[in-house]
């Protein structure tokens, strides 16, 4: 791991907590992220992880700590006033800003996710949901997309529309109903429209779940493709642990909010304290 | 048949169609014969209500934002635009009362750019109103721009306003359309904008703020942005729709601009479809159509002596409502649902072979 300490941080979580009235959903939580790796962040049910991607990626504001970005503060937070006074966390002083991005903001900087319980823009065609994903970087104002002034961007945008379905393989059902899909290829069409907005940090949210072991090999060789071919540095989420041990060059374990584990796949397989919370579970089956 | 002579087929059919409309309408105009001025009337107050009906869907339909501001916004296009077109001269006996103010004296623009100014002042009015309104959500939102349109009403008829609106005395002398084509080509215009607009990556943008507020913004859809600018598009054409208005009616008060208008007009909209601009254009026509067409009902006949049962005055809007619920009870979307009228499903319609489901906004 010598030439990983050289890396640089492309994402950085300092000391996260979020709060939710008196329930510390995630406590004190730091995490980094290299340029390149493949990061994943397991932990049993309500442990906190998908409360973590939403503090990454702007959806919750945290109650405490920072979040940057290729060494760019997105979001700090410290609880003041009444927040301070019920603050069940630590290091309640050591930030000071208050800087809170809003999820589009996030987005632009590079950073695009997927959501554990598929959130398709349900009633549009497949083709329209990737293609969304290209409004964000559109130069066009209003009056030059209505006049159809930006007819070139547009054309380009359509075409690389049609490259990225065809790369999930699914350009064969291009002018389908999102939600009519089956839920193997929502998830697929949900990674698409995520790499159409042109991100260089991924953030999978159990880009697994409910996926038969036939699909979950294929989505790792998937994974694999994507990060290669679009230049990414991905943070995953996911409870089959086959994939998580295959694909990640990392992983954190999450337990109640707390981070109790890191290392590498082998270190972590190996790990009394995650056997104890975690992967014991997965011995009884 | 392939999608190239498709689409020629398409073409050459939608401009036979406007063709016979306008053959229609000018049969209507300028037939001296009989005088039209009934079908006229009905066909101007349509087309003046399609372009308020689209403005709506446009903000209700395609962008999610459950919105009940309308008859507000066309208040103040029907005011902008009334005050400034009423001729100079006619200014005195219509301000008889209370005078009128003397910067607004000789200021006088013709009908085009006087509607253009009556939707920019809605439009001004809407991005105020945006900053705080669009924080909130479906039924708060409508509360909330309901009670924005009643505000707009009182402060229209209110007495410090008298030198300008003329107060509850309402206003009149608006000079009218010169003929049929003129109401009709301002509304083919507004909608064919809204149509753009709606196909570019902007109303992509409000689609998917309609479908999922959250994964828009995970997409890098400024939400607030995205909604501003629906709501002050939306009220830019509901405030031409409100002069255009003016301009039909010719004379225009306060009262005309109550809750039941929007009503009316989301009534349109759920009639023809929420989230079809067809569907729109086809509620509006139908609707202002249907209650001018059904007045018969209200009319006590007697047949070769015999007093025809039930005709008397009050059935009209008994039939109104029941032929509504009927049509919303087989049409749970609406008439068109969310798609767009297409030669295709026309066809497919006798042939009943157009099983495929349409998405939203394809046009095929």
């Amino acid at each position: 791991m010598s030439e990983a300490a050289n890396r640089e941080h492309v994402l950085e979580v300092e000391h996260v907590t979020m709060q939710f009235g008196g329930v510390v959903a995630v406590n004190d939580l730091s995490l980094h992220v290299d340029k390149g790796e493949i990061v994943a962040l397991i932990g049993p049910n309500g442990a906190g992880k998908t409360t973590a991607f939403n503090v990454i990626t702007g959806v919750y504001a945290q109650t405490n700590g920072r979040v940057s970005f290729c060494g760019e503060t997105l979001t700090e937070n410290h609880p003041t006033g009444k927040a301070l006074a019920s603050y069940l966390g630590e290091d309640a002083g050591k930030f000071s800003q208050t800087i809170l991005k809003t999820p589009d903001a996030i987005t632009k900087k590079g950073i695009a996710r997927t959501f554990q319980n598929i959130r398709l823009f349900k009633s549009l065609s497949v083709f329209d949901n990737v293609l969304i994903g290209f409004h964000m970087r559109s130069k066009a104002n209003v009056f030059s997309a209505v006049f159809h002034l930006n007819g070139a961007e547009e054309k380009a945008n359509r075409e690389k529309t049609l490259e990225l379905l065809k790369m999930v393989g699914l350009d064969d059902v291009k002018d389908e109903v999102a939600s009519s899909l089956p839920y193997g290829k929502q998830r697929r069409l949900e990674i698409a429209r995520a790499l159409a907005t042109d991100p260089k940090f991924l953030l999978l949210d159990e880009p697994a779940a409910g996926m038969n072991p036939q699909e979950t090999i294929e989505l790792a060789s998937f994974i694999r493709e994507i990060k290669e071919k679009f230049g990414l540095t991905v943070l995953v989420i996911e409870h089959h642990m086959d994939l998580v041990m295959e694909i990640s060059d990392r992983i954190y374990v999450l337990d109640f909010g707390k981070l109790i584990a890191q290392g590498t796949p082998d270190e972590i397989q190996n790990n009394n304290r995650v056997i104890e919370a975690y992967l014991g579970v997965q011995e009884d089956e | 048949m392939n999608t190239k002579s498709k689409r020629i087929r398409d073409i050459l059919l939608s401009i036979v169609l406007a063709a016979v409309f306008c053959c229609i309408l000018a049969y209507f105009q300028y037939d001296t014969k009989t005088s039209h001025s009934y079908a006229l009337s009905i066909l101007t107050r349509s087309a003046v209500y399609a372009v308020v009906a689209v403005s709506m869907n446009l903000l209700n339909g395609f962008t999610g934002l459950f919105s009940l501001g309308q008859a507000g916004f066309m208040a103040i296009g029907a005011y902008t635009t009334a005050i400034l077109t009423i001729p100079v001269a006619a200014r005195p006996n219509v301000y008889y009362l209370n005078g009128i103010a003397p910067w607004l004296e000789n200021l006088h623009l013709p009908m085009i750019p006087a509607m253009l100014l009556g939707g920019l002042f809605s439009a001004a009015i809407a991005a105020l109103i945006g900053i705080p309104v669009l924080r909130l959500k479906s039924d708060y939102l409508a509360i909330a721009t309901l009670g924005f349109a009643e505000i707009v009403r009182a402060l229209l008829a209110a007495p410090m306003m008298d030198t300008i609106t003329n107060g509850s005395f309402g206003l009149n002398n608006v000079p009218g359309y010169a003929n049929i084509f003129q109401p009709m080509a301002i509304a083919a215009v507004c909608i064919l904008l809204m149509v753009l607009l709606i196909n570019s990556s902007y109303g992509r943008a409000f689609k998917a703020i309609r479908e999922d507020d959250v994964a828009a913004e995970a997409m890098g859809i400024n939400l607030f942005r995205h909604k501003e600018l629906a709501f002050v598009i939306s009220s830019f054409f509901t405030g031409v729709g409100g002069g255009m208005l003016a301009v039909f009616m010719q004379s225009i008060d306060t009262k005309t601009f109550s809750v039941s208008m929007t009503y009316n007009i989301l009534l349109m909209i759920v009639l023809g479809g929420i989230g079809s601009v067809t569907g729109s254009i086809i509620g509006a026509f139908l609707i202002n159509g249907s209650q001018e067409w059904l007045r018969f009902l209200d009319v006590e006949t007697t047949i070769n002596g015999v007093q025809v049962p039930l005709l008397r005055p009050g059935l009209r809007m008994v039939v109104y409502s029941i032929l509504l619920m009927i049509v919303v009870l087989f049409w749970r979307r609406g008439i068109m649902g969310t798609s767009e009228f297409t030669w295709d499903g026309l066809f497919g319609l006798f042939t009943r072979k157009n099983k495929k489901k349409k998405t939203g906004g394809d046009k095929s």
